[in-house]
């Protein structure tokens, strides 16, 4: 049995990439908060792919419930998870509003940190698996316009370069996605320049680093040498930059 | 992506992004609004200049479908490439398409479109069971042929203006092989495009002509006449799914055009040359319904100004004014590429203001030179009422109030189902 699971699976990321993928699937699990939206997603689903589809609706805020979550969606042969959820950080507001600060620091950083252990524990137990995680470009280094947004990301990132070389001798695979500029609902307010890239894109190239392997996928690929180009940059520069 | 295909607007207006269908219009504060999908009509129906636009393009999932009976509801903001990519490995196809795969349902719908099949098949609108319709007062209104059958017959071919569509429920053509079989047949005058287009109305369930309407003197009227069926063979899939996607690059449409009467001369020749004598062969259904969709952003190469197009039909017993129109296009010398001319059958829509009827059918872009072609195009209009024909809306620009009122008579009848907060550039313009 060939199962995916996707943590997020309202997002526009994993539902391009549910449209590419889930016919690859015989069972697809499907979790996020938003029951109704969650339904409507199951539907399309199974019509466009042909697969059986689970949905589990859960607040992957919730750190606790992570055991149970994990537990009861990736038993029996899960072979591929997507975890693909966040926001986008007020910056402005964490300024003033240390709750709402933490709190996004919780959802966009150590909710997904936690998700990744869980779900790799079970994959290591099962001796093998590819799990998918998308961060952003933001977490490559903290700059001053997003740094709150950026600091959780980066933990992200760190902890799955970690969990990657850890998880090599169980035949796990974990991929760090790092997405630039993506068109979706998240940025809408955003003005789109050429850096730009559709939900489409992203979950095409996320599709085929998963199939060989990858560890870190820059998606669209010139991320790689943008964030190249911000990592070189000297701090005693950098931090007069307005970036 | 441009306001419209034409590329003639810059519209001021605001865009609400729809997440859902089950979205609250009645919350979205707007002077008025319009549902738009993949923007792909021509002129001004897609457009809200000063208001509001809903872009339903996020709505975008199937929500049943019928393998054996060939029924399918989805959101209206699925593409018609969409449907296809789904239907086709059931031994299916859309009941009716037109000449682009990026449209979207609710689009379709809207515009009641219609494809190389109208003389055996009828309209989209045709093919609907059933849909829902959100009002700006909070109503949900669902409509088939026997609920609400008012609203059905306004929202087909209503250019949007009687709610938001929020999904579809359509039949589907049974098909063996979604590949065809087409027949490619020179003719010399337009007198001879009729005969075959009278002939192959029984044996073939597509076709199409594409006329030469920059020829002059002995040449006049010359054109190739396409007709296809799909193939009886059962297939294999392969990659017929796929579809090449070339861009044109952007800068192209910010500069000159690219079209002028030496590469559009050039172009109707070579193509013409090519298409001599009679010839068979088999061509996917990408290729065959959708050559342009394969060159992503065509509409650029009209460059900056961007084009007119303009699509008519006339009836049948003065299907001579379709002459007298090439006549004054080539006079004019303003025609562009190959245009469309086609018969259309007598199999009615149930959209009480569809474009869609029975008559000849002539379709073409105008690079956009200003007065003169508007004034081309006002002339145009003059012959298209003289012979009792229609404009249709999704392609105009130009066409007059009084104009509109008499291609389509069942006008009063709609405007009582119109949503009071709905409007868009070109209701404004057609309804003073």
């Amino acid at each position: 049995m060939k199962k995916l699971v996707v943590f997020g699976a309202t997002s526009a990321i994993s539902q391009a990439f549910l449209n590419r993928v889930a016919k690859k699937y015989s069972t697809v699990v499907l979790i996020a908060r938003d029951s109704i939206q969650l339904e409507e997603i199951a539907a399309h689903v199974r019509i466009v792919s042909g697969a059986k589809v689970e949905v589990i609706v859960s607040d992957l805020a919730r750190i606790d419930t992570h055991t149970n979550l994990v537990e009861q969606s990736c038993n029996n042969g899960v072979i591929c998870a997507l975890i693909s959820y966040g926001q986008l950080t007020d910056q402005e507001r964490c300024k003033s509003d240390p709750q709402y600060a933490m709190e996004q620091f919780a959802l966009n950083g150590t909710s997904t940190i936690s998700l990744s252990a869980a779900v790799t524990s079970v994959f290591a137990k099962q001796g093998g698996g590819v799990l998918a995680v998308v961060g952003s470009v933001a977490g490559d280094r903290g700059r001053r316009s997003n740094y709150y947004y950026g600091a959780a990301k980066s933990a992200v990132a760190s902890f799955l370069s970690g969990l990657r070389s850890e998880m090599l001798q169980h035949g796990v695979t974990v991929v760090t996605v790092k997405p630039g500029f993506v068109d979706t609902p998240m940025t809408q307010d955003f003005k789109k320049g050429f850096l730009w890239a559709s939900a489409e894109k992203v979950a095409a190239d996320i599709d085929s680093a998963i199939e060989r392997r990858r560890s870190e996928l820059y998606t669209p690929w010139f991320w790689r040498y943008i964030m190249w180009v911000i990592k070189c940059i000297p701090e005693w520069l950098f931090k007069k930059l307005p970036l | 992506m441009s306001d419209s295909w034409g590329n003639l607007f810059k519209a001021k207006q605001q865009k609400h992004l729809l997440r859902s269908r089950r979205a609250e219009i009645v919350n979205i504060d707007a002077a008025s609004m319009l549902p738009v999908g993949q923007r792909r009509s021509y002129g001004d129906v897609g457009i809200n200049e000063g208001g509001s636009v809903l872009d339903a393009t996020l709505l975008s999932r199937f929500i049943s479908f019928d393998p054996q009976a060939g029924i399918l509801r989805c959101e209206s903001g699925v593409t018609l490439w969409e449907v296809l990519c789904l239907v086709v490995p059931y031994g299916w196809f859309l009941p009716v398409t037109p000449g682009t795969s990026f449209a979207t349902v609710g689009g379709s719908v809207a515009n009641d479109v219609h494809g190389k099949n109208h003389h055996v098949a009828g309209s989209f609108g045709c093919f609907v069971k059933r849909f829902e319709l959100r009002r700006s007062n909070g109503d949900v209104i669902e409509c088939s042929p026997t609920e609400e059958p008012d609203y059905f017959a306004a929202t087909i071919g209503g250019c949007g203006l009687t709610g938001l569509i929020t999904w579809v429920e359509f039949s589907l053509k049974k098909i063996v092989n979604p590949s065809l079989q087409v027949e490619s047949i020179a003719y010399r005058d337009y007198e001879e495009f009729l005969a075959l287009s009278a002939g192959s109305e029984q044996s073939h369930e597509y076709s199409v002509s594409w006329i030469d309407c920059l020829a002059s003197g002995v040449d006049t009227g010359r054109g190739v006449f396409l007709r296809a069926n799909h193939i009886e063979q059962p297939f294999y899939l392969g990659d017929s799914q796929r579809r090449s996607q070339r861009k044109v690059p952007k800068i192209i449409g910010k500069g000159i055009p690219l079209v002028n009467r030496v590469s559009l001369m050039a172009f109707n020749c070579l193509y013409l040359l090519k298409n001599n004598g009679t010839r068979t062969y088999t061509e996917s259904f990408a290729k065959y319904f959708y050559p342009l969709d394969s060159l992503l952003d065509w509409n650029r190469i009209y460059g900056r100004p961007g084009f007119y197009q303009f699509q008519c039909v006339v009836p049948f017993d003065n299907a001579s004014a379709i002459t007298n129109m090439l006549d004054e296009i080539s006079r004019s010398g303003q025609g562009s590429f190959l245009s469309v001319l086609k018969t259309m059958g007598d199999i009615l829509s149930p959209g009480l203001i569809s474009f869609p009827r029975p008559g000849v059918t002539l379709a073409l872009d105008f690079p956009n030179r200003g007065a003169k072609t508007v004034s081309l195009l006002e002339n145009l209009e003059a012959m298209v009422v003289e012979a009792g024909g229609a404009i249709y809306p999704a392609k105009d620009a130009v066409m007059s109030a009084k104009t509109f009122r008499q291609c389509f008579p069942g006008l009063d009848e709609f405007s009582y189902y119109i949503d009071p907060k709905f409007s868009s550039s070109f209701w404004r313009r057609v309804n003073p």
